[in-house]
């Protein structure tokens, strides 16, 4: 409860810090330290310190797995706000409004962290989304960003249409949302009969809807368009946490539901999980921008989160999904603000940049190792620990080696990049960069090398 | 009246809310189909919402059941609120830049 309160607050500071205020430097600041406050109201319900006590009628149910995930969202939007924070000031006048509507975001984030029954995952997804509507189209004079920005809202809309009937259908077939405590929609269906078939449509309209909040396949075609049109830091910003925060509550609403649809789940999420990583790997290695390519990627990362909704029974897979959480979003979030820097976002616009900026090159390959999933960087485990899950739960082995090999060739395409930066020759023009940029960039590349060699360092943290 | 008949309305409705967002090239019909969509949602979440009190009432006279349906609508009017602020905003910026609502521009992107 603490972080919904304390991140919804904020979000309303930081918007009173705008009529105050036009220093942008002030006004990132607020942010940052803000940041840090609900980090630490977070982390003090986690232990138990001090929490709001609501009455929620078992709307919301905190658990400790929720809360964790809310730690590795928080940290990672905070590592966000340190590297990208001025970059965020950059994009427009309203500077104080786009941290506010980031805070928004993470007051949507732990609804969807702690949500127990289908009213609070709505609630959730809507608060999630609709800033992000706008944080897309902050770049006004921006054609770009104003046709991602309507196009991203005329799909997303649809898409909540779409799951608000999945929605009806299920509480026409049950007569209930779903709100049985800390069971999440287990208490949904009782017997195990026939089900009855406004539960299986409703049931695959939701997963549907869900499916385009994590651009999945069949439901990706926005993500490109939406990724490369948003200004970059957003789209650092979109990919990182908010995805991880949806497949959280993709893979929360349907834990042990597949029972109800029999083997026609196991054909829908299959097909789901090849698809998204064939779309993704295949085209992302067609991309000459750097960003689009980017986005194609996350989509094919999405497939492997994927994996974690399939084997959502097994220990292995909840604890895969919040260090694929952790290692992407911090991954990501390091490769973006490299990217920000450059003027030239085409793989022509990294020659060289070994050469000219060796910190920036070196943290960029670090980040791109990860996302890679290269032994030694965190990425190597999170794939590892969501594949793992997946053969526990069993019968899946043709699906892990499809994922195998096309993160074989995802390798091919994040690779194009290192090599541009390392043996290419070129003079990649980049914005100022500070001594402290470096400094973080440093530690992000430590952290995700720390990350693969001991994941355990942040496992085990869930269970203390 | 038979409980068919609201949810053959309530499908009715939202396919024609769907075809319409398929089909019509212009931003605010495009919009007026989204929120078509949901208001059908409404409707059948109502009359569910009746089903469930009715056949609860058979056995206990003072049930409540039923009720979280219709709260239920009311979070979609709120947020479907939000959604029609940013939702027109976003449209007038649009209009602002290329003088046109015509949701064809979104093509250039692909490019």
């Amino acid at each position: 409860m603490n972080a919904i309160i304390v991140s919804a607050l904020l979000g309303v500071v930081m918007m009173f810090s705008g009529i105050f205020t036009t220093n942008k430097t002030i006004i990132k600041n607020i942010a940052t330290v803000g940041m840090l406050v609900l980090l630490a109201a977070n982390l003090m319900e986690m232990n138990n310190l001090f929490s709001f006590d609501i009455n929620t009628h078992d709307l919301i149910v905190t658990q400790r797995y929720g809360l964790f995930f809310n730690c590795i969202a928080y940290g990672a939007t905070f590592i966000y706000l340190v590297l990208s924070g001025n970059d965020i000031t950059e994009v427009g006048v309203n500077v104080a409004e786009y941290f506010a509507l980031i805070f928004f975001v993470l007051c949507g984030v732990a609804i969807l962290s702690s949500f127990n029954g289908l009213l609070m995952l709505f609630i959730g997804v809507e608060i999630l989304s609709i800033p992000l509507y706008i944080l897309t189209g902050s770049d006004k004079r921006n054609l770009k960003s104003n046709e991602a920005s309507l196009k991203y809202f005329l799909m997303g809309s649809f898409s909540t249409g779409i799951m608000l009937m999945g929605i009806a259908l299920m509480y026409g077939a049950t007569g209930n949302f779903g709100m049985v405590h800390g069971a999440g929609l287990r208490g949904v269906v009782t017997a195990s009969q026939q089900p009855p078939y406004l539960l299986v449509a409703g049931v695959i309209l939701l997963f549907a809807a869900m499916s385009f909040k994590v651009s999945a396949a069949p439901f990706h075609f926005w993500t490109p368009d939406v990724y490369d049109g948003a200004p970059s830091v957003f789209t650092s910003f979109m990919s990182t946490i908010v995805k991880a925060a949806g497949m959280l509550a993709f893979i929360r609403v349907f834990e042990n539901q597949y029972t109800i649809l029999g083997p026609t789940w196991h054909i829908i999420v299959d097909f789901a999980i090849v698809s998204t990583l064939l779309i993704g790997n295949i085209t992302a290695v067609f991309q000459q921008s750097v960003k689009r390519m980017l986005a194609y990627s996350s989509i094919a990362q999405a497939g492997f989160m994927l994996f974690a909704l399939y084997a959502s029974n097994t220990e292995i897979a909840k604890e895969g999904i919040l260090l694929y959480a952790a290692a992407y979003s911090l991954a990501t979030i390091s490769i973006f603000a490299v990217l920000i820097k450059l003027h030239d976002y085409t793989l022509d616009g990294f020659n060289g940049l070994a050469k000219k900026e060796p910190v920036l090159a070196f943290a960029a390959t670090v980040s791109l190792l990860s996302l890679s999933g290269i032994p030694l960087t965190a990425g190597f485990f999170a794939k590892y620990y969501v594949l793992a899950g997946a053969l526990q739960a069993g019968g899946a082995l043709w699906l892990i080696i499809v994922a195998v090999l096309l993160a074989a060739v995802s390798v091919y395409y994040y690779f194009r990049v290192i090599q541009a930066m390392y043996f290419k020759e070129g003079d990649p023009q980049t914005l100022p960069i500070t001594g402290g940029f470096k400094a973080a960039l440093i530690a992000v590349a430590a952290l995700i090398v720390l990350l693969g060699i001991w994941p355990s360092l942040l496992l085990s943290w869930l269970y203390f | 009246m038979p409980i068919q008949y609201y949810i053959y309305l309530c499908l009715a409705l939202f396919s024609i809310g769907i075809v319409g967002v398929l089909t019509r090239r212009n931003a605010i019909i495009v919009f007026m189909c989204i929120e078509l969509m949901l208001n059908a949602v409404n409707l059948l979440l109502v009359a569910f919402s009746k089903v469930h009190n009715t056949m609860a009432l058979a056995g206990d006279k003072t049930s409540m059941a039923g009720i979280e349906a219709q709260l239920f609508v009311f979070f979609i009017m709120v947020v479907a609120a939000a959604e029609v602020s940013v939702g027109l905003a976003i449209i007038v910026m649009m209009y602002r830049n290329v003088h046109s609502v015509d949701i064809n521009f979104l093509n250039r992107l692909k490019n």
